[in-house]
């Protein structure tokens, strides 16, 4: 029973990871960049949301507060993407990484100016009510997490896969130049997509913040959920999610069968030995490098 | 402008491109040994630091900047550099053996680390270097009977010939000490460019393809690339066990690792000059700011008031401003200035424009 | 007013001027071949029309319309689609998605392509990658078909491929022709293009040198100019 409980956290933790790791695998499938800023988005969009909901701060409805954090993670983003990001267009990736690496830093810093460096948490109206099935705990909020997750990555997997935009970023990742020539606005694709990717990244700041708390070092977690990605193949959406429900489930079962000090290594260790065994990740897109 | 008149094809090679040059680099290091006569001891030891720093800073170098492989895990070497410096010392061996011996064993560690990492490029192998440098901290706890865990070690002291040398009680000693070393390793990294085996690296940055196709053994030279990074990073690590004299796993963090390639892009992705520049700026940027806020608190009388993670902050915006407006760092950015003056006025405004590039995948199927 | 005109165009990269002067003009349904050797401005010609590259003096105007200004997603909006050299395919892509990519609505539709390309529809669900050369191309033109564009612009489009490849495909661009579609065509062979083309346009650094209808092109002038 005790596993099962374990498990259940690691679903719902997992997708966290997931979430952001989604982040990562929808830059990169349609702009061929690594944001490695991602989990610092993360953190701004729950503090975002904090100060909307929170009693302490503006206090507004929850359904209220969460939109309008997500509205406006949406624009920063696309404006970071538009100030920023876009002036390294066609730069060497490695730029792009340095770039947003730099970026996390900015970003934490501010946070820390603005919100301060205690751990706050989000006050939600699913908060301490659980489902009690057979004797297994299943929160609210647990469940929240696994839905929204679901919800999230089964939408964005049809909306790359079967949509003419969707199809449009990727061709335009593949081949900037040709998607140029075909009349693709890249530009904007490129903005559009940091944009979702700021959406996505508020959603998992929101659960993680409902969950736990947040402060802003929070951040360094896009570095696990960085594990998620790799280890799903970084170019695949349901493989981003898989990667972190392993990351989410290897965690606590190792806290749970393995001495100290070992379990903080896994989801680093996991993603090492899938990097050396199968370089290009579970579900490999990329097989081969070309001159 | 300076004309060379080139008669012979290893005049590409030398290491001074004129007596001019060779003239201003010796006074270079002369004004640098001399440094102890003129600078106060707390200047004195921020310099030591720079120093320490300019020496990792060139072991990312090699690696990041020669041969196109980003390390986004060093301060892991400099981990192994200074843990075996303490060790060694603690067994009784003398310091001119265990300082190279510490930056030996960082960089077997570094080929051996090289190995799978062979198969990985770009992302790639910045991820994996990333998962490294996090994996470490935890590493360095669970090998607590070399380590010390989180209590940490102290270094020994250095004594060379019954000198005693010490950062605090003589840190002109120490000084000087740091450098010898880094003037010896610089001269070493500037032949290590000028040989077959320099070009090399260069070669499967620019290209990993053609390299191979130039009959450059891929697979090899990396593997010494990343053993000659991570030998001089561990010099590095050794020098920073002394100048802290007291440390834990707290010393390595990933941040300092991102920090460290932060610092060498930050100076000029791709020429030794740019690890001096980057290690300055990162290293006297906490003394200017130390400066500029009691000026601002005086000024403004608001006491002495603290934002805690100001230095990295301001360091980051530089970096990003600096990726935007000058991708090639300091350096890049002096060499321009410096072509300018010298063909001041018939200098051209489209002299440094870059081609516009599209990006193309490298993923395939 | 002319479908599509130039009027002494100027362009150049950075410091080095690449165009010093291209007329050019081309009537709805008109198939006009642009040749001329190698570096004679034929590529940067191209990059002006489908505007990847800023005029610097001198009139672009395509369908009663100064382009000047306009970013390349609105020209392929406009209707100028592109074949361009070297194929560029999105490697990744199945090939349905690389037909699917760019397109916009009009009378060439995802059936419409395989029908006139039938090697397409076998391949359909392959990624583009793995497609030979001369089917590569098929997926180029189908590409620059599926946006609808009223002016088709090829740009060598059958460099590298063997003869009997070039043959269908040349018998491919002549079907083209016939259903009105505009086309501009910059290729070397003059022996294919003289069969298809209506008119010529040859550049010679950077400028028209010689402009008239491909059954006028002596052999004396074409071996001044393009060196054949």
């Amino acid at each position: 029973m005790d596993i099962l409980q374990l498990l259940i956290g690691g679903i719902a933790n997992g997708c966290i990871y997931g979430l952001v790791a989604l982040g990562f695998v929808l830059i990169y499938k349609a702009t061929e960049a690594v944001n490695f800023a991602q989990g610092d988005m993360m953190m701004i969009g729950a503090f975002i949301t904090l100060t909307m909901v929170n009693e302490e701060w503006w206090g507004l409805p929850f359904g209220i507060g969460v939109i309008l954090a997500i509205v406006i993670m949406a624009g920063l983003s696309y404006l970071l993407e538009v100030v920023v990001i876009r002036k390294l267009f066609g730069q060497p990736q490695f730029a792009v990484v340095i770039l947003t690496i730099a970026l996390g830093f900015v970003l934490r810093f501010f946070a820390g100016v603005i919100w301060g460096h205690d751990p706050q948490s989000l006050e939600t109206p699913f908060a301490g009510k659980a489902f009690d099935i057979g004797g297994l705990i299943l929160g609210y909020d647990e469940a929240v997490v696994i839905i929204a997750t679901a919800v999230l990555t089964i939408s964005l997997y049809f909306f790359f896969q079967r949509t003419r935009l969707g199809v449009a970023m990727q061709a335009a990742s593949q081949n900037q130049l040709a998607a140029y020539y075909m009349g693709i606005p890249v530009k904007w694709i490129s903005s559009m997509i940091w944009a979702v990717a700021g959406v996505t990244a508020t959603v998992a700041g929101i659960l993680f913040a409902a969950k736990g708390a947040i402060d802003p070092a929070s951040g360094l977690l896009g570095i696990k959920a960085f594990a998620a990605a790799v280890i799903g193949g970084f170019g695949s959406l349901p493989g981003a999610l898989a990667g972190g429900l392993i990351i989410g489930i290897v965690e606590p079962m190792a806290q749970y069968f393995a001495p100290p000090g070992y379990s903080q290594i896994m989801p680093y260790a996991i993603m090492l030995i899938v990097l050396v065994v199968r370089p290009n990740g579970l579900f490999a897109q990329i097989q081969q490098k070309k001159v | 402008m300076r004309i060379h008149f080139k008669t012979d094809y290893l005049q590409d090679i030398r290491l001074f491109e004129d007596r001019r040059e060779m003239i201003q680099y010796i006074l270079l290091i002369l004004a640098a040994l001399s440094a102890p006569f003129w600078l106060d001891e707390y200047l004195l030891g921020e310099i030591t630091y720079v120093l320490i720093y300019v020496l990792a800073g060139i072991g990312l170098m090699v690696l990041a900047g020669h041969t196109g492989q980003p390390s986004l895990g060093h301060a892991a070497f400099l981990a192994c550099g200074a843990y075996m410096q303490v060790i060694l010392l603690e067994a009784g061996v003398p310091f001119l053996i265990s300082l190279p011996l510490a930056g030996l064993f960082s960089g077997v560690v570094g080929a051996i680390v090289a190995i799978p990492a062979l198969k990985m490029s770009g992302i790639y192998l910045a991820i994996a270097t990333l998962a490294f440098g996090i994996m470490v901290e935890d590493v360095i706890i669970l090998l607590e009977h070399w380590t010390g865990g989180v209590e940490g070690v102290l270094t020994p002291a250095i004594t060379i010939g019954g000198f005693e040398i010490d950062r605090w009680t003589t840190p002109d000693y120490f000084y000087w000490l740091c450098l010898i070393v880094v003037i010896l390793v610089t001269v070493a990294y500037k032949n290590l460019l000028r040989s077959p085996t320099g070009r090399a690296f260069t070669a499967i940055r620019d290209s990993e393809v053609s390299a191979r196709a130039m009959g450059v053994n891929v697979a090899r030279y990396k593997m010494i690339a990343f053993g000659v990074s991570c030998f001089f990073t561990g010099l590095a690590g050794a020098l920073l066990a002394h100048f802290l004299q007291a440390f834990n796993y707290e010393a390595f963090l990933i941040l300092i690792s991102i920090q460290l390639l932060l610092m060498v892009t930050v100076g000029g992705l791709g020429s030794i000059h740019g690890a001096y520049y980057g290690a300055i700026v990162i290293g006297l940027l906490p003394v200017v700011i130390t400066i500029l806020r009691e000026e601002v608190s005086e000024l403004m009388g608001l006491g002495n008031f603290t934002i805690p993670g100001l230095e990295t902050g301001i360091f980051a915006l530089i970096l990003v401003i600096f990726i935007i407006v000058e991708p090639l760092g300091i350096y890049g950015r002096w060499t321009k200035i410096r072509i300018w003056l010298e063909l001041f006025p018939m200098a051209r405004k489209d002299m440094f424009r870059r081609q516009k590039s599209y990006l193309k995948t490298e993923r395939m199927k | 007013m002319s479908f599509l005109s130039l009027k002494n165009v100027t362009a150049s990269y950075g410091a080095t001027q690449a165009l010093f002067g291209v007329d050019l003009s081309l009537e709805e349904g008109e198939f006009l071949a642009l040749m001329g050797r190698n570096g004679m401005g034929k590529s940067t010609t191209i990059k002006i029309i489908c505007r990847m590259m800023k005029h610097q003096d001198g009139e672009v105007n395509f369908a009663g319309r100064d382009m000047r200004g306009l970013p390349s997603h609105k020209a392929a909006r406009l209707g100028v689609g592109l074949v361009p050299e070297g194929r560029r395919c999105f490697p990744n892509l199945t090939v349905e998605e690389n037909l699917t990519a760019a397109a916009r609505t009009g009378e060439w539709t995802l059936d419409r392509i395989f029908d006139f390309l039938p090697r397409l529809r076998e391949r359909r669900e392959q990624s583009a990658a793995t497609l030979s050369g001369g089917e590569q191309q098929m997926l180029a033109i189908g590409r620059a078909l599926m946006t609808n564009p009223k002016l088709l612009l090829l740009d060598e489009a059958t460099e590298g491929l063997a003869p009997n490849i070039r043959t269908e495909i040349w018998a491919m661009i002549g079907q083209l022709k016939a259903t009105g579609l505009s086309i501009i065509a910059v290729d070397k062979s003059l022996k294919e293009l003289r069969g298809v083309a209506d008119n010529c346009v040859i550049l010679e650094r950077g400028a028209t040198a010689w402009t008239g209808s491909a059954g006028d092109l002596d052999d004396a002038t074409a071996s001044r100019l393009l060196g054949v």
